[in-house]
């Protein structure tokens, strides 16, 4: 019998590559320490013991199953397609990210290291690595570029208040790309000791892999949920991409069935004319960042361009592999959404369902909008609301002129 | 034989190790940068690395990052380093190229290895490029003869050091520590410990580079090693000069401390 992992280790390339995307750009010095998380991984997803861990952790911890909430009265908005939301934002720590953490978490303590670090954007990645940190008695250490401390300071506070140390990078443009370089460059100096968890889908191998499969309960449930609720499967499942973690969760367990269509919506920002955008599927190019090879918004010179997105969870020049290879194959489809439209978004799904999105969350909340429209009313559309509007409260009371 | 595997004969007869200089292409200026590469193969240097200039330096530490930061802004874009490349390689030293590998891959991996070669470059580092993923760099460094460096690490398994080191042409740069480029107060022990392990597997000659901060290290290293890769000291000095010809003077001096120091015992 295979284990709960390994069923979600199905679509695999052992190599690390999608296609022509993925792989492994990064300094010899950190190659031992990739070979050692992958071979880990790939003992603890055959591992009983491993697996009961996570689900116990998931269930008793995180509080899986997240629910599956329908969304009658946004649904007039989306063309009157029957809309269901995949709530991970009622995950402990309120965002998807903490599938991820708490899989990579376990990981750590299984190669007996004692120190995590990580980057975050927009904070989310950052507080559930420090939770978890807390929870399994780790050193932590969350980067963050210093203009992200800004716009949010309330999970700076947070990540303080659960014992974590948070460094903010001044280097660069000073938000997420930059705060995986730092993250880097303390990884290869204390790789022996340190686990770097790696937030995003993105990165050199395993990480795309790993990130995928622990994230990928999210879609597992959503299509049990739908099945139970609909009695087939969802027209449409719907998400917003950033480096494209909660997209790939949601879209993994659904890559099988063709009828399905999957739809990405990345933060085209001021617009992608204007270049002041962070949707790099739509418009960057093939090129290598952070250690794989993707699409990213970069010159001729190979040289990374500045990000511009309302979001910071999103305000990233780069996205997974995998996505990559999921555009090319034309498996998926990945939409841009401005600031004006995302914030139109969260007003629409806050007033409509009494559900304050995450700004990022509000990407594919606008994206859905259309896409109900287009696909009619016999459409059944499943979105990931990936994150709670919490720590965006700020933001968008300045954005609204409330305040 | 190589121009490279020249200089590294050269020095073994004269019973001293290569002294290796990095500085960032396009730093302080364009121009400035080929000034003071020329200064320090006047001055006791026998290789230079000429970094491309990239966004993303994970691999350095605050100070190339400085100067990494000025070369961009500078404007300093793959034409520009080609155009120091014959600059400095009019010298009739041998120069390298050192760089991440989003730039080549973006700019062209064969037009990055035809353009060295036609401006007299002799050789690339790839510190990002794992020779896992190397196939198409090496057919192109292959038609182009430019020779190809990787670097390792002290935590490079013997199977690691092996697979590298095969795919390796010019001299192996062996990474002195775990970390990032900058200066510090000493040696890293295992910077011996990885050359000896190095030399099980490969006859090529081994420089060590990362932390190399003053003549009296250089002369430690030069102990073991085939050569010493000192960067971030030159940078350093370079950010403490109000001007160009006090920089060049300074760097002139340093390289001059840095050549005495080489020597074997």
């Amino acid at each position: 019998m295979t284990t709960f992992l390994q069923d979600l280790h199905k679509i695999d390339d052992q190599t690390g590559h999608f296609g022509q995307f993925g792989g492994r750009f990064v300094p010899e010095a950190l190659i031992s320490a990739l070979d050692q998380l992958e071979a880990e991984y790939l003992k603890a997803v055959i591992d009983p013991k491993f697996n009961e861990d996570f689900q116990n952790l998931l269930k008793d911890y995180v509080g899986r199953p997240s629910p599956l909430t329908e969304a009658k009265n946004f649904s007039k908005h989306a063309g009157g397609a029957r809309v269901f939301l995949k709530r991970e934002d009622l995950n402990h720590t309120g965002s998807h990210k903490i599938n991820n953490v708490i899989g990579q978490a376990l990981l750590t303590v299984r190669m007996g290291k004692k120190r995590i670090i990580a980057e975050t954007g927009a904070g989310q990645h950052g507080v559930a690595t420090a939770t978890a940190a807390a929870l399994f008695g780790l050193e932590c250490i969350i980067y963050m570029g210093e203009e992200d401390t800004v716009r949010q300071s309330l999970n700076v506070a947070r990540m303080k208040l659960l014992g974590a140390t948070v460094v903010p990078v001044t280097s660069g443009t000073k938000t997420l790309k930059d705060a995986i370089n730092e993250a880097m460059r303390d990884w290869v100096t204390n790789v022996e000791t340190t686990h770097y968890l790696l937030g995003t889908v993105a990165g050199p191998h395993p990480f795309p892999t790993i990130g995928r499969n622990f994230h990928s309960i999210i879609g597992v449930e959503a299509r049990q949920q739908i099945l139970e609720k609909t009695g087939k499967l969802p027209t449409a499942v719907t998400a917003c991409v950033g480096g494209g973690s909660n997209a790939i969760g949601l879209f993994h367990p659904f890559i099988l069935d063709k009828d399905v269509q999957l739809h990405g919506y990345e933060a085209a920002g001021d617009g992608i004319e204007t270049g002041r955008h962070a949707a790099t599927l739509s418009g960057g190019t093939i090129g290598i960042l952070h250690g794989t090879r993707s699409y990213v918004l970069q010159d001729e010179n190979g040289q990374t361009l500045p990000s511009h997105s309302i979001s910071a969870g999103l305000d990233y020049p780069g996205v997974g592999p995998e996505h990559a290879w999921l555009k090319d194959s034309g498996r998926a489809f990945y939409h841009p959404i401005t600031d004006t439209e995302a914030m139109d978004g969260f007003s629409l799904l806050s007033q409509t369902e009494g559900i304050i999105p995450a700004i990022e969350t509000a990407h594919a909340i606008a994206g859905t909008v259309k896409l109900g429209k287009e696909l009619g009313k016999d459409a059944v559309i499943v979105i990931n609301c990936s994150g709670r509007g919490d720590k965006d409260v700020e933001t968008a009371a300045k954005w609204f002129k409330l305040t | 034989m190589s121009s490279i595997h020249q200089v590294f004969d050269k020095a073994k007869s004269e019973n001293r190790a290569v002294l290796i200089a990095y500085l960032p292409a396009g730093f302080p200026t364009i121009d400035g940068s080929i000034a003071i590469m020329q200064e320090m193969l006047n001055s006791g240097v026998d290789l230079v690395e000429i970094g491309v200039p990239y966004s993303d330096p994970l691999m350095d530490g605050p100070i190339i990052q400085q100067a990494v930061d000025v070369a961009l802004h500078n404007k300093t874009g793959i034409n520009e380093v080609m155009h120091i490349v014959k600059e400095v390689s009019k010298s009739g030293k041998p120069v390298l190229t050192m760089s991440y590998w989003s730039p080549i891959e973006k700019w062209g991996i064969d037009k990055f290895a035809q353009q060295m070669n036609q401006s007299g470059g002799v050789g690339v580092i790839t510190p990002d490029l794992p020779p896992d993923e190397s196939e198409a760099w090496i057919t192109a460094t292959d038609e182009n003869k430019i020779d190809r460096v990787f670097v390792v690490a002290p935590s490079s398994s013997d199977e690691r050091l092996k697979l590298v080191t095969n795919k390796v042409t010019g001299f192996v740069y062996a990474a002195s520590l775990m970390g990032v480029t900058g200066t510090r107060s000493e040696v890293s022990n295992r910077a011996e410990e990885l050359v000896n392990r190095v030399r099980k597997h490969t006859q090529l000659p081994i420089a060590v580079g990362l932390g190399v901060s003053n003549s009296e290290q250089a002369h430690e290293v030069a102990q073991f090693a085939d050569g010493v890769i000192v960067g971030s000291a030159f940078v350093n000095v370079i950010l403490e000069q109000p001007n160009l010809k006090d920089s060049i003077a300074a760097v002139a001096q340093l390289c001059k401390d840095f050549a005495r120091g080489v020597h074997k015992d």
